[in-house]
């Protein structure tokens, strides 16, 4: 830890991954145990109208797939643009302490900075664009 | 400090190193692991709703068990003897599957939960990344049970729980980032690590800037489990139940479950990433370890976790129980006017910290110029 110049100092084989493994199927076969032992002590009298959608007491009209209006489609896409810069930033935040100890620090905080501003100005063109409102605004573009 | 969970025991009971034996090390950990999450979620509804008693000046639970605690089992065993309704109309396999979702990614997360340094199932070395990852499954079973149930309440509220719990994941990860950067890696035990038993060498309080930060990630990880003022997904006064307002019994419990025990976890991650984790004041879990029982100093060290975890679950019920809830339009401004830009700011703030102050926290400054000026006489 203390040797600067080894960046990467540590190496984990994918046998730290089995305890994760082993809890997903934990979780599996405990979802589908308490189901199935579930099912044998429970009712079950279905009948056609208990089995409609939940629609106030009112027999549903039509089906929930229908079209409406989905909003922040464009908010979904900043998403991933983030998701992606948070994703790319991890790396380089993890080894910006050992650069700033050997004195680079100047430097890479001048890269993360450039990385972070071209997705500030982006977020800022959208807000600017009106993307980021409930309902999109027009007057935003009259202006 | 060892690796992984198997490693210690191995070590602590002088074990030959085998496959075999670490597997089993690894199931008994996980399972005992699973439990405890399942009774800390159980006993969280129970606390929720005694908090909110007497928040409210009632009295809540009180007769299964002495003070009502076994109201949780006695809720699981009424859950099971449910009869199971499915609507026709549903989508039947992504519907069964949408619970064990939300229950499988949040299990996933608590291998990496830091409870102690040597009783933690695996000390991954991109733990923090890992957690925020592995806990977008709750988000896509939010959104699967809402689309499958092929009703309009769930439809509503699944959409809403998706863009809800893509957008907070930002600012959180954002805010994460800047522990990143102050600490050197995203291992919890290099988070761990790098903080002190005290509160003046917590993240917390090492700048401003990251003061800031665990606001952000605060108020992010409460969205991010659809805890009130952000329980869009599921305002019973707006739409009835929300995403799992098909659901019965069994698959019911479990989506209750698995946002019970994700709000644990987020409170886990925020109070090792920003209140010292683990650590124990005066170094007592280093002596502890040097003595004949090592295993105490284990015991030390989770009474340190589980005491910051609860506090902080604690302000979440209270918090719940306060605040009115938000408008969908205020939610999202607030996460993509405010938030976010507050988490970069952050991120930035705390990355020009470290280069103009070498790494130093606010409370070792004020030590340097009080030596400094007392050095001067």
């Amino acid at each position: 830890m203390e040797n600067p110049q080894v960046l990467a100092d540590s190496s984990q084989g994918l046998s730290v991954f089995m305890p994760i493994l082993i809890l997903m199927v934990l979780g599996v076969v405990i979802f589908w145990g308490a189901v199935l032992v579930a099912g044998l002590i429970r009712p079950s009298k279905p009948s056609k109208l208990k089995q409609t959608a939940y629609e106030c007491g009112e027999l549903p009209v039509g089906q929930a797939w229908s079209h409406f209006n989905i909003r922040f489609y464009v908010t979904g896409l900043i998403f991933i643009i983030f998701d992606v810069e948070s994703a790319l930033m991890f790396p380089a935040a993890s080894v910006f302490k050992k650069l700033n100890s050997i004195g680079l620090g100047g430097l890479a905080l001048i890269e993360i900075l450039l990385f972070v501003m071209i997705l500030v100005a982006g977020i800022a063109y959208c807000w600017s664009k009106g993307d980021l409102d409930w309902v999109k605004s027009l007057s935003s573009k009259e202006k | 400090m060892t690796d992984n969970m198997p490693q210690f025991f191995q070590e602590l009971f002088h074990l030959e190193t085998s496959d075999c034996l670490t597997f089993l090390f690894y199931f008994i950990g996980a399972f005992i692991l699973v439990n405890i999450a399942s009774v800390i979620g159980g006993l969280a509804t129970y606390a929720e709703r005694k908090i909110s008693a007497d928040m409210q000046l009632r009295i809540g639970p009180n007769r299964v068990g002495p003070y009502g605690l076994l109201q949780f089992l006695a809720d699981g065993a009424k859950m099971l003897m449910k009869e199971n309704i499915m609507p026709l109309m549903a989508d039947r396999f992504l519907f069964n599957i949408a619970p064990m979702l939300c229950l499988v990614g949040i299990f996933a997360t608590l291998a990496v939960l830091p409870i102690s340094g040597n009783l933690t199932l695996a000390h991954l070395d991109v733990g923090v990344f890992y957690v925020v990852a592995i806990s977008s499954l709750v988000g896509l079973g939010i959104f699967l049970g809402g689309y499958a149930s092929n009703s309009k309440w769930s439809l509503l509220g699944g959409m809403r729980g998706a863009s809800q719990i893509i957008s907070y994941e930002i600012p959180v990860v954002i805010s994460i980032l800047s522990i990143v950067l102050l600490s050197g890696g995203t291992s919890f035990k290099t988070i761990v690590h790098h903080q002190g038993g005290l509160p003046h060498e917590w993240f917390v309080l090492h700048n401003p800037f990251t003061f800031i930060a665990f606001i952000v990630y605060f108020i992010g990880s409460l969205a991010e489990a659809n805890r009130a003022p952000f329980d869009l997904p599921e305002a019973e006064s707006e739409l009835v139940s929300g995403y799992h307002t098909e659901y019965t019994g069994m698959k019911f419990a479990f989506f209750a479950l698995a946002e019970y025990v994700e709000v644990f976890v987020l409170c886990g991650v925020g109070a090792t990433l920003f209140l010292g984790g683990f650590n124990v004041p005066f170094g007592l879990d280093t002596f502890l370890s040097k003595t004949p029982f090592p295993l105490l100093a284990e015991v030390v060290q989770l009474g340190a976790f589980f005491t910051k975890t609860f506090a902080l679950y604690y302000l979440v019920i209270v918090i719940r129980w306060t605040l009115p809830r938000l408008r969908v339009d205020q939610l999202m401004s607030l996460c993509w006017k405010y938030l976010t830009p507050i988490a970069l700011f952050n991120l930035i703030g705390t990355a020009i910290w470290m280069v103009y102050f070498h790494d130093q926290s606010i409370v070792e400054i004020i030590k340097a110029a009080g030596s400094h000026a007392g050095g001067g006489h």
